[in-house]
This record gives structure tokens, C-alpha cells and sequence, in this order.
């Protein structure tokens, strides 16, 4: 029998934790954080496909290295499968997803009952977002809803939570249990507002908050400064957001095309000098993870290594922010892998056991 | 205007194919808003009012206190029967003045005087994250981001920390109606209520 890991329920690992005393979710992502360790969340991008596989093999690569993966609500207004639906499939499987939700497509009717859905199929985690407008995706024709904005998302969701009511204040027979999450940029302007507004986002209930691409450490710590000096850090756990660039032609790229991204010139040209320019890229992000790490107030990092995902690991191996810590990883059960070993056995090695034979081996 | 007239294709040079060949071709381009249009717009207007939104603050709580004084006109006439008239003046002058798209809901006293519904994603709690480094809005990128312009006027602003209230979302059902109006009448209700308390609720 191999030990039962940290954070999972012995019945089955698709079944949520036991409640704690002041935990807001029955997740494994705010026990993590609440502990007061180090976290590490990931992306997984979305398949273009109707298999389930497809997303379990994407998922598999984060295994044992990320306490949470996010499943993306459409970002970038491109339409790929839905996160509502990457988040049945990764909770099946004992996964920690973090569910996105994107006011771009949906209004509060359809949010709403989101929400109530992913809690009941074991989502212990939602992330409030404004969404890209459509005009940035591969359907610039649609209709875009933004019927709440991320502030009234987290409102919204946080009094479905606590005060276990919709919007319109009909009751709910039982709350959704979920950590909330919220979004920021320090790297766009107005500078000054944003770590006021990150207040607001606490006021309406983010209770962790994922950055934006962080290539620009000073930045970063004068906006860390500011909320700290506003007693931010004390409400909110802040991961900060880190990823791999590819090379110094898709820092460029992304530089004039992705709004919202600073990468500052001393970091291209970091990129251009490199013998090996993805090599150097990964190096970067584990420098930039070594830096923020140290900033008081950062409670974890959030990688997004968008089609570089197998360098998640070895980012999060390399930078040492787990600190020997192994998050929970997804295995096969001792009964199910001796029935799977004789299966395999019986039907592919080509020999026949008499009865006989298997009563003297087995003793 | 509703007869459709065969375009000859590639026959005449638009201001939208000039604007649209003067950009970098890296540079990401919204789809759905025409370069057209964006040349055409100006936001001098609006820009003009948020920089004077400590005055526009002032005038708009005299201007307040004054509708608020003719409340018995307006229940004389009934609130039912002067909306037209109101929400015809309201609507030209904050359309004027701030680009107002009639939410119903107004809110340009915690925004620093700059409308949020103007924003392509109607935030009416802040900016979001894709605000371009010089200040201007991701979708329309020739336009200056609704909320930087908001954090700027609000700044100058008597009640600056107004900008802090976390917003409720959009009642869409009070589209197109005065916001004027509607403040006016909640006031005098509320005013009403405290003048004789017990009888509330």
C-alpha cells in the first residue's frame, strides 16, 4: 500500500476534503496556501477537441509539480473546449482546477448557474475575470456580453457564497463552497490605482489574486510595496504570474500584439544575445521566479507556459520554490495496478500458466 | 437608403484603406471597430470635462439640490409625464458633455467624470488589464482608456475616495431612462421617510 497523500480524501481523490475551521472552500489550493507554503499554479491549454483525453494528457505533464491548474474560459476570446467542461473532466481524475470565469460570453443568468454546476462537480476554485474583448479572438463577429464586470463577478459569486442567495436574492438550498480569485495587472497603467484597485477586488472577495506576466521585477515590487503598505498582503494571497518566453521574436510579438504585457527592452535583449534564445528564455522566468519569491507578500507563482508546457517542470524543479515540498500527484491505486501488471501479463506475454504454476508462484 | 448598391470592389480609396495601410502591420487591429470611425471620433469633449471634473462636481450638486427643490413640480406634473422631456435634455447634454450612452444608472460623481460606459467592456469597477502602455484602451486603440482618464479626474475631485465603492452590476431594465429623475425621486422619498420615521418600510 502506498501512503495516502497530503490533501486527498480517502474515499476517492474525486471527492472533496474535509471542511476546515476557517476555509472557505473544501479545495486543496487554499489548504496549500493557508499553511503557508509556497504555491505553484499552472495553465492548461485548452484542446480544440471533443476527447477527454486530450485534456488528461495535458494535465498529466503538471503532475506532481503544480498545486492548481487554471482551466481557461475561451482567453483571448478564442474558442477552444470550455472550462466548465475541462473542470468535470480534471475533478473526475482528483485534479485541483481553478475554474475561469469570463464575463465576455455569459451573463448573470448563465454565470449563476456556472457557478452552482463546477461547485457541485467539485470545483473548490473560481477565478472572476473581465475577459478579452472579442475583437482580440478568432470570432471578432460575436456578440460580447460583459453583462457584470470582474468586480460584480466576485460580488456575485461571493454572495452566492456567504449570504447563499442569487443575485435576485432567491435562496439557494446549498452555497456553492469556493476560494475566490481575481486577476491583476501591475504592469499597465494607471500605476497608481492598481493596488487600489486590488482593494476593491478584496472588498468584493477575491481572496487570491494571479498577476499578469511579470518580466519587470522593480515594477513589480513597487506595486508589492504599495499593497502592503495598504494591508493587501495580509487579505489576499498573491501569486505572481511567470512564463517562459520562446524567443526574443515572440517577446516582440507579444510586446506589440497582447495588450496588457510589459516586457521591458532589457529583457529582448537578454533574449537576442542567447546562443540559445528558448534556453535562455526558461533560465529568465527561473530567474524572475528567484526574485519574486523573495518579495514579502508573494505567496506563490502562477506559470503560464502557453504551448511550453513541458517546461513547467522543470521551471518549478530548477527554480527550487517547492522546496522539497511534492504536491499532490495523480496515481494509479495498488489494487488497480496489480490487476492492470496481470492483465498485462496474461495477455501480452505470450505464456500459459497452468493452475499449478500460479498456486507455487504465488507462494 | 435601403437599396443596395453594387460596390465595385477596389474602386474607390477610403479614409478606413489609408489609416489601415499607414499602421504597422505587427500592430494588433480590432476587428469590429472600422479605422473609419476611429478617425472621425474625438474625444476632446469628454476629455475637456473630466479635466474639469472638480467644477463639474461642484455645478452638479447645486444642479441636484435645484431638481431636488422641484420635487413638488415634478410630482405635481407626474414623475410618468415629464420623463420624456427630461431624458430628451439629459440625454443631449450628457451626450455632449461626457459621450453618456444612457445607462439609467448614472454614476460620473464616482468616476472621476469620465462615462464607463464608454469603455468597449462597460467596467464600470476599474480598468482592466489590457490597458496599452500609453494609456489607451485595448480594443480601441486610438481612444484613451475610460478609466485612466476616471483615476485622473477623480483625483481632482472634492470626493475622490468615491471611486472606491465596489459597483453593482447594470440593471439593464433602466436603459434609456433619466438618471436625473430617478436620483430626484429617491431622494425626496428618502428625505420623505426620515421627516416622519415609524411609517417606513
Amino acid at each position: 500500500m502506498t501512503a495516502r497523500q497530503l490533501d486527498e480524501n480517502p474515499a476517492g481523490i474525486h471527492l472533496p476534503l474535509d471542511p476546515l475551521p476557517g476555509h472557505s472552500s473544501r479545495g486543496r489550493l487554499e489548504r496549500v496556501l493557508r499553511r503557508g507554503e509556497f504555491a505553484v499554479t499552472t495553465e492548461l491549454n485548452p484542446p480544440d477537441s471533443a476527447d477527454p483525453e486530450d485534456v488528461y494528457n495535458r494535465a498529466r505533464i503538471f503532475d506532481g509539480w503544480v498545486d492548481a491548474i487554471n482551466a481557461v474560459d475561451a482567453s483571448g476570446a478564442n474558442c477552444h473546449m470550455s472550462s466548465v467542461g475541462i473542470c468535470a473532466l480534471l475533478t473526475r481524475m482528483g485534479y485541483a482546477p481553478i475554474m475561469q470565469i469570463a464575463c465576455r460570453d455569459k451573463n448573470r443568468i448563465a454565470i449563476q448557474g456556472d457557478v452552482l454546476g463546477g461547485a457541485a462537480m467539485g470545483v473548490a476554485n473560481m477565478l472572476c475575470l473581465t475577459g478579452d474583448g472579442v475583437q482580440a479572438g478568432d470570432q471578432p463577429g460575436a456578440k460580447p456580453v460583459f453583462d457584470l464586470d470582474s468586480m460584480s463577478l466576485l460580488e456575485t459569486v461571493r454572495i452566492m457564497r456567504d449570504n447563499g442567495k442569487f443575485l435576485s436574492g432567491r435562496k439557494l438550498t446549498t452555497p456553492p463552497q469556493v476560494f475566490l480569485g481575481a486577476a491583476v495587472n501591475p504592469f499597465a497603467p494607471p500605476f497608481d490605482f492598481r493596488p487600489i484597485h486590488l482593494g476593491k477586488k478584496i472588498a468584493a472577495g477575491a481572496q487570491f489574486v494571479q498577476t499578469q506576466y511579470c518580466f519587470d521585477v522593480p515594477m513589480f515590487k513597487t506595486f508589492m510595496q504599495k499593497a502592503r503598505d495598504l494591508g493587501h498582503t495580509e487579505k489576499v494571497f498573491i501569486l505572481c504570474g511567470v512564463g517562459p518566453l520562446a524567443s526574443a521574436k515572440t517577446a516582440k510579438w507579444i510586446r506589440s500584439n497582447v495588450p496588457g504585457i510589459h516586457i521591458p527592452d532589457a529583457i529582448i535583449k537578454r533574449l537576442e544575445g542567447a546562443q540559445d534564445q528558448k534556453k535562455e528564455g526558461k533560465q529568465l522566468c527561473i530567474d524572475i521566479i528567484n526574485e519574486v519569491k523573495e518579495i514579502s507578500g508573494v505567496s506563490g507563482v502562477h506559470v503560464m507556459a502557453y504551448r511550453q508546457e513541458e517546461y513547467v517542470a522543470e521551471i518549478v524543479d530548477e527554480s527550487g520554490v517547492l522546496k522539497g515540498r511534492q504536491p499532490w500527484k495523480r496515481e494509479v491505486r495498488r489494487d488497480d495496478q496489480i490487476v492492470a501488471e496481470r492483465l498485462e501479463h496474461i495477455l501480452h506475454d505470450e505464456v500459459t500458466e497452468t493452475q499449478v504454476d500460479m498456486v507455487k508462484t504465488a507462494h | 437608403m435601403s437599396e443596395t448598391v453594387p460596390v465595385k470592389e477596389g474602386s474607390a480609396v477610403t479614409q478606413a484603406t489609408l489609416v489601415k495601410k499607414a499602421a504597422p502591420k505587427s500592430d494588433y487591429k480590432p476587428a469590429d471597430v472600422s479605422p473609419q470611425r476611429r478617425v472621425q471620433r474625438s474625444f476632446a469633449v469628454r476629455l475637456w470635462s473630466i479635466r474639469h471634473s472638480r467644477l463639474l462636481e461642484w455645478f452638479y450638486s447645486r444642479f441636484a439640490d435645484a431638481f431636488l427643490l422641484l420635487h413638488p413640480l415634478w410630482k405635481g406634473i407626474g414623475y410618468g409625464r415629464v420623463e420624456a422631456p427630461i431624458k430628451f435634455v439629459e440625454k443631449r447634454v450628457k451626450g455632449f458633455m461626457f459621450d453618456c450612452r444612457m445607462c439609467g444608472q448614472c454614476i460620473l460623481s464616482s468616476t472621476g467624470m469620465s462615462c464607463p460606459m464608454n469603455c468597449p467592456k462597460q467596467l464600470r469597477n476599474g480598468p482592466c488589464g489590457g490597458v496599452r502602455a500609453n494609456g489607451n484602451c485595448e480594443v480601441e486603440p486610438d481612444m484613451p482608456c475610460v478609466w485612466v482618464k476616471a483615476w485622473e479626474g477623480s483625483q481632482n475631485m472634492v470626493n475622490s475616495d468615491k471611486i472606491l465603492t465596489v459597483q453593482k452590476p447594470v440593471d439593464q431594465s433602466l436603459r434609456e431612462t433619466s438618471a436625473w429623475l430617478r436620483v430626484t425621486a429617491q431622494a425626496a422619498a428618502a428625505s420623505e421617510a426620515a421627516a416622519k420615521p415609524g411609517t417606513a418600510a
